[in-house]
């Protein structure tokens, strides 16, 4: 069905909302925007609205739940209920469970958890709009929240999704072109380390494909990582011009 | 910010950096400082961490036989046992929520860290023990250096140009009394001023012009 549309239509090939196959979202990152958490961060990726806040690292409850020799990293992912049409349930859900997990597996290397022994780091991410690629944008909102909130990190951690719509390979997929694409990886990575803290795939696609869909995943982190060093700089950037 | 390259080659690591492929990287955001062979990171935000010797501000959180929990903003809580507040041996016949309840705020030392690295408070000395008056901001503990100063320049300032008490805790705690409601409003104020500007220079100056301006607006 797809391929019939696509070759009927105009030579010119053209994604859903006209971007090219290797460009971002536009993208908005905001850090230290909640008074009441000791660190957070706010980002908007396309349609994508996501606030995160970061508490800790403080005690662990229940304590028979902490570890002896570093600090315990617990994440929630929670969709509003307002986020999706039609309304979502607002209790937590398998699916929120399971990216509240991802999101942890993907932080904890960055992170000295070996240096708060007995003790507890918690993010918490609230999807407020969502548009494909939400555990991507969390990821990215949730590593500027725990630098604001002074936690110790070996690095930020970036995160980005490649996919193939159409028989193409494009870069950050939207809520249609994930939905209706056929495959979806998204990748976490720490730009200054080169390493890769996160690996999923969605879907089916070759080893050629995958691998440039890594490759072009990478590329929009790199990408990324710039506008969060920016959001972190603009926190104190404007407070010297105050002088 | 965290995983920037500060120095490639030998040199000793500093505070907030660490050592990853021969290469010294930062591991909070914050101002670098090279100095004495030693590549370090003044962080911006920072948690809390106890140090033997500490002047802290906390809030009793839970009485177990013996001693009290003490909350101090760290990543555990603290204990504060009978002999350190009542200079006597703990003896059953003590009723421990009349020295101390759960909810009282107290000024205490760190006086020891046990082998799980948890810290032992004391409140016996001048100055220490339950807070009866005044009321309590927070700050960035990374910031307490700066408000108090070099040798104290700052908070000594602070302190005889409002007439205030404060008591400043290293875990960001700030207690403050004064004689009237104004005089407590400028040393909020004042204290605010210090955290957004912490990383600039000639602060100290600066700040005490900031209160004058406070004053005279007031009367």
């Amino acid at each position: 069905m797809s391929k019939k549309k696509k070759s009927k239509r105009k030579k010119k090939w053209e994604r859903i909302d006209g971007r090219e196959a290797n460009e971002l979202r536009p993208i908005k990152i905001e850090s230290g925007v909640l008074p009441n958490a000791d660190g957070s961060a706010y980002i908007e990726m396309g349609r994508n609205k996501i606030i995160v806040g970061v508490f800790g690292p403080g005690e662990m409850h229940p304590k028979h739940l902490a570890k002896p020799h570093k600090a315990v990293l617990r994440c929630r992912y929670h969709m509003a209920p307002f986020s999706v049409d039609p309304r979502r349930s607002p209790a937590p859900s398998r699916r929120d469970t399971e990216i509240g997990m991802v999101m942890r597996y993907s932080l904890e290397p960055a992170i000295f958890l070996e240096r708060y022994p007995r003790s507890c780091i918690e993010v918490y991410a609230e999807v407020l709009q969502a548009d494909g690629g939400t555990r991507c944008a969390s990821i990215n909102a949730a590593t500027v929240a725990l630098v604001d909130a002074g936690i110790p990190m070996r690095d930020l951690v970036v995160s980005c999704a490649a996919g193939k719509y159409n028989g193409r390979v494009i870069l950050d997929l939207g809520d249609y072109e994930d939905k209706e694409g056929e495959a979806d990886v998204p990748v976490a990575y720490m730009p200054k380390l080169g390493e890769v803290t996160l690996l999923q795939m969605d879907g089916i696609l070759s080893a050629e494909e995958l691998e440039k869909c890594i490759n072009l995943s990478i590329e929009g982190c790199n990408q990324i990582y710039e506008m969060q060093r920016e959001a972190l700089k603009k926190k104190y950037g404007i407070e010297k011009e105050e002088n | 910010m965290p995983g920037d390259v500060l120095y490639e080659g030998r040199i000793r690591t500093g505070d907030n950096t660490y050592r990853a492929q021969g290469k010294v990287c930062a591991t909070r955001i914050g101002l670098v400082e090279y100095g004495r062979g030693m590549g370090s990171v003044i962080a911006l935000e920072a948690s809390y961490n106890p140090l033997v010797g500490d002047l802290v501000i906390g809030k009793i959180v839970n009485i177990d036989l013996g001693q009290w929990m003490v909350d101090i903003d760290a990543s555990s809580s603290a204990i504060l046992s009978v002999p350190d507040v009542i200079d006597a041996p703990f003896n059953p016949d003590i009723v421990m929520p009349d020295i101390l309840d759960v909810g009282d705020t107290i000024v205490a030392k760190i006086v020891d860290l046990d082998r799980r690295r948890t810290p032992i408070l004391s409140t016996l000395g001048r100055g220490l023990g339950k807070v009866e008056e005044g009321f309590i901001i927070r700050i960035t503990p990374s910031k307490i250096p700066r408000l108090i100063g070099k040798k104290g320049s700052m908070v000594n300032m602070i302190l005889k140009e409002t007439g205030c008490r404060i008591v400043i805790g290293q875990n960001g705690q700030i207690l403050i009394h004064g004689r009237t409601r104004d005089q407590e409003e400028i040393v909020v104020d004042v204290i605010d001023k210090i955290n957004k500007e912490a990383h600039t220079t000639g602060l100290t100056s600066r700040v005490q012009e900031y209160i004058k301006s406070l004053k005279e607006g007031q009367d």
